[in-house]
Order: C-alpha cells, then sequence, then structure tokens
C-alpha cells in the first residue's frame, strides 16, 4: 500500500498519532499508554495487516529512551517504524508487544537486559546475555565500568 | 647435550658440567626425552573450540586446501579430555571465560594454549570501550604460542603451530613444565 494511503489509514485508527514520513520508512510517533491499541489495529486490520515485526529496538537520547519498532506486512508488502517515548529513566515502563508478535519475547528480554526497561505483560522477563549478577545497563549512554571498560 | 658429543676438553670445565647437570643430561634420558617429544610433538590434537572468525579459519587450516595434518596437528576432538592443545580462536567474553577456563581444566597434560588472533592475544577490536570482552586469554588460561592477526591466514596458524612443535622439541621429562 502507498504511504499516503497509510497514513490517512493510522489517522483513521487514532487520530492522536503523529506521522512523518523519513528517508525509508513511514514513521509514526505515539504516547506510550496508547502503542498496544494501535499496534494490535496496525497488525488486526485487513487493510493493513502488520504481521511481522522485523526489528524492535531501544535508543538512548540521553534526556529519554525511545522504543522503536519495525514493522512488515508480508501480504501487503509494506513497511512501517513505530516510536514510542519513555520519559521516565529510573523506572522506565511500556506495555510488551510478545502477544502480538512472538517474536518480540526475545527482543524484548535482551532490550531489559541492556537498556533497563520493563515491558509489562511479557511473559517471562528474565536476563538474556548478562550474567544474573550484573548490575547496571551496558547501553545506556551514561553507563560506567570503571573495572572492565578501557575508555578511548 | 648426549654425553657421547661432548669433547674432552668439556669435561674439565665445570661451567659446562654445571649446565650438563641441570639439563639433566644424561644418555638414557636424553634419548628418551628425544623419542617422547619427537612423538608428542607429531601428534597435537587440536580441541574443536572456535568462538568468532578465527575459527573459520582454523577451519580453513584443517582443510584440505592447507591440511595441517601434514604437521601432525592431526584430528580435531571434540573431548577436551583427548586434545593436547586448544586453539583459542575467537573472541572470549566475560561470560564464555569460566566455560573456557573448565575445558582448559578438563585436558590432560601435557596440554598447550594457542591464542589466535588479536581478540584472544588482548581482546582486540574489543579493547576500548568493552563492557563484555576479556582482554586477552592469558588472564584465564596460560598461553604457550601467540598468533597475531585479524584473522589470522591458515599460513600463519600452521607458522604458530610448528613454534608450538619446537618448544615441545626443548621439553624433558626430568623436568617438569613451567607453567608459562
Amino acid at each position: 500500500m502507498e504511504n499516503n494511503r497509510l497514513q490517512e489509514l493510522i489517522k483513521s485508527f487514532l487520530p492522536e498519532a503523529e506521522v512523518t514520513e523519513d528517508k525509508q520508512f513511514l514513521t509514526i510517533t505515539i504516547d506510550k499508554s496508547l502503542l498496544h491499541q494501535l499496534a494490535e489495529k496496525l497488525k488486526d486490520s485487513v487493510e493493513t495487516r502488520f504481521d511481522y515485526l522485523f526489528c524492535e529496538s531501544a535508543v538512548d537520547y540521553n534526556d529519554h529512551l525511545m522504543m522503536v519498532y519495525h514493522l512488515d506486512s508480508t501480504t501487503h508488502r509494506h513497511q512501517l517504524v513505530l516510536k514510542s517515548k519513555i520519559t521516565d529513566r529510573e523506572n522506565p515502563e511500556i506495555d510488551s508487544v510478545c502477544d502480538l508478535w512472538e517474536t518480540a519475547n526475545y527482543h524484548e528480554r535482551e532490550i531489559f537486559d541492556l537498556f533497563g526497561i520493563r515491558f509489562i505483560g511479557h511473559t517471562d522477563m528474565r536476563k538474556i546475555f548478562l550474567d544474573n549478577d550484573w548490575v547496571g545497563f551496558p547501553m545506556r549512554k551514561d553507563y560506567v565500568d570503571t573495572i572492565n571498560v578501557v575508555e578511548r | 647435550m648426549g654425553i657421547k658429543s661432548m669433547k674432552d676438553h668439556d669435561f674439565r670445565d665445570n661451567e659446562t658440567l654445571d649446565n650438563f647437570k641441570n639439563e639433566g643430561g644424561n644418555f638414557l634420558l636424553s634419548t628418551v626425552d628425544a623419542l617422547i617429544d619427537w612423538g608428542r610433538s607429531n601428534s597435537i590434537w587440536p580441541l574443536t573450540f572456535a568462538t568468532a572468525c578465527c575459527g573459520i579459519e582454523m577451519m580453513a587450516a584443517g582443510a584440505s586446501r592447507h591440511d595441517f595434518a601434514r604437521f601432525g596437528i592431526e584430528v580435531y576432538r571434540a573431548s577436551p579430555r583427548q586434545a593436547d592443545v586448544i586453539v583459542v580462536a575467537g573472541t572470549i567474553t566475560n561470560k564464555m571465560a569460566p566455560v573456557l577456563k573448565r575445558l582448559y581444566d578438563q585436558m590432560a597434560e601435557p596440554k598447550y594454549v594457542i591464542a589466535m588472533g588479536a581478540c584472544a592475544i588482548s581482546g582486540g577490536p574489543f579493547y576500548y570501550n568493552s563492557y563484555h570482552v576479556v582482554k586477552g586469554v592469558d588472564h584465564v588460561v596460560p598461553v604457550d604460542v601467540y598468533i597475531p592477526g585479524c584473522p589470522p591466514r591458515p599460513e600463519a596458524l600452521l607458522y604458530g603451530v610448528m613454534q608450538l612443535q619446537r618448544k615441545i622439541k626443548l621439553e624433558s621429562i626430568a623436568k617438569k613444565r613451567s607453567n608459562v
């Protein structure tokens, strides 16, 4: 489906969604409280049918964290990027999407491990890479480790 | 040095005799040593252990084009109990380090370690700004031979193996092997 048609559809789903056309993907920025609702609609609607989450990642922008979801539809062959801002760095939380896309399960465990974002509704919120007694979140910008890390 | 190869004037020289004594030189022992070292150095079996791209080069060294079986570093063993050398081919992370140590401990003496590639020597490209990589496997296990490269070519691995063979040929059963 064309990007402008997609934009209209998404606006009809949720008028709060902020849509921008990026270099590569159509990007939708949404409040984290509405994220799961929109994701569910994007997946289940016959016209959009985003059935494949091909990348889920987190970004640290120093003053806030950002969740980024790359979606793809295997029937319509269109892509989309969903973004959601998390302002609370001390206790970051967001709704899990692993009930919609099974692949999010491991992705969210990795993000929990490296960024410390907790996913509400995730069935198995454990560390995946780091040791169980690990302190801190290595992918955060403010992460300091004076023992292991040689700065340059 | 065997006793037969000693010149007459060497017998009167105290320093030569001291050296000879320290080396545990006697005819029988040095012959046995020569036999054992010949056997050991020409049948060093490596452990199937590779953690990164160096492993691909190690596989290439073992395959038919380079074929390091020609040098007696014969057949990859899947069990540390049957291996003589562990070629640390690749990055060792903090999480992998205890596994490497356990594999080394499970190997039977005499055992040798080759650190292959920049990651195994010093952490290589992961030396700076990394929280998860062991900066040199010599923090974990004693290393006999270091092979630089990122990754080293199979020829470099062959050269490293030959250096290890030279090292083994200098060993004596009279002296306990120092732990590097």
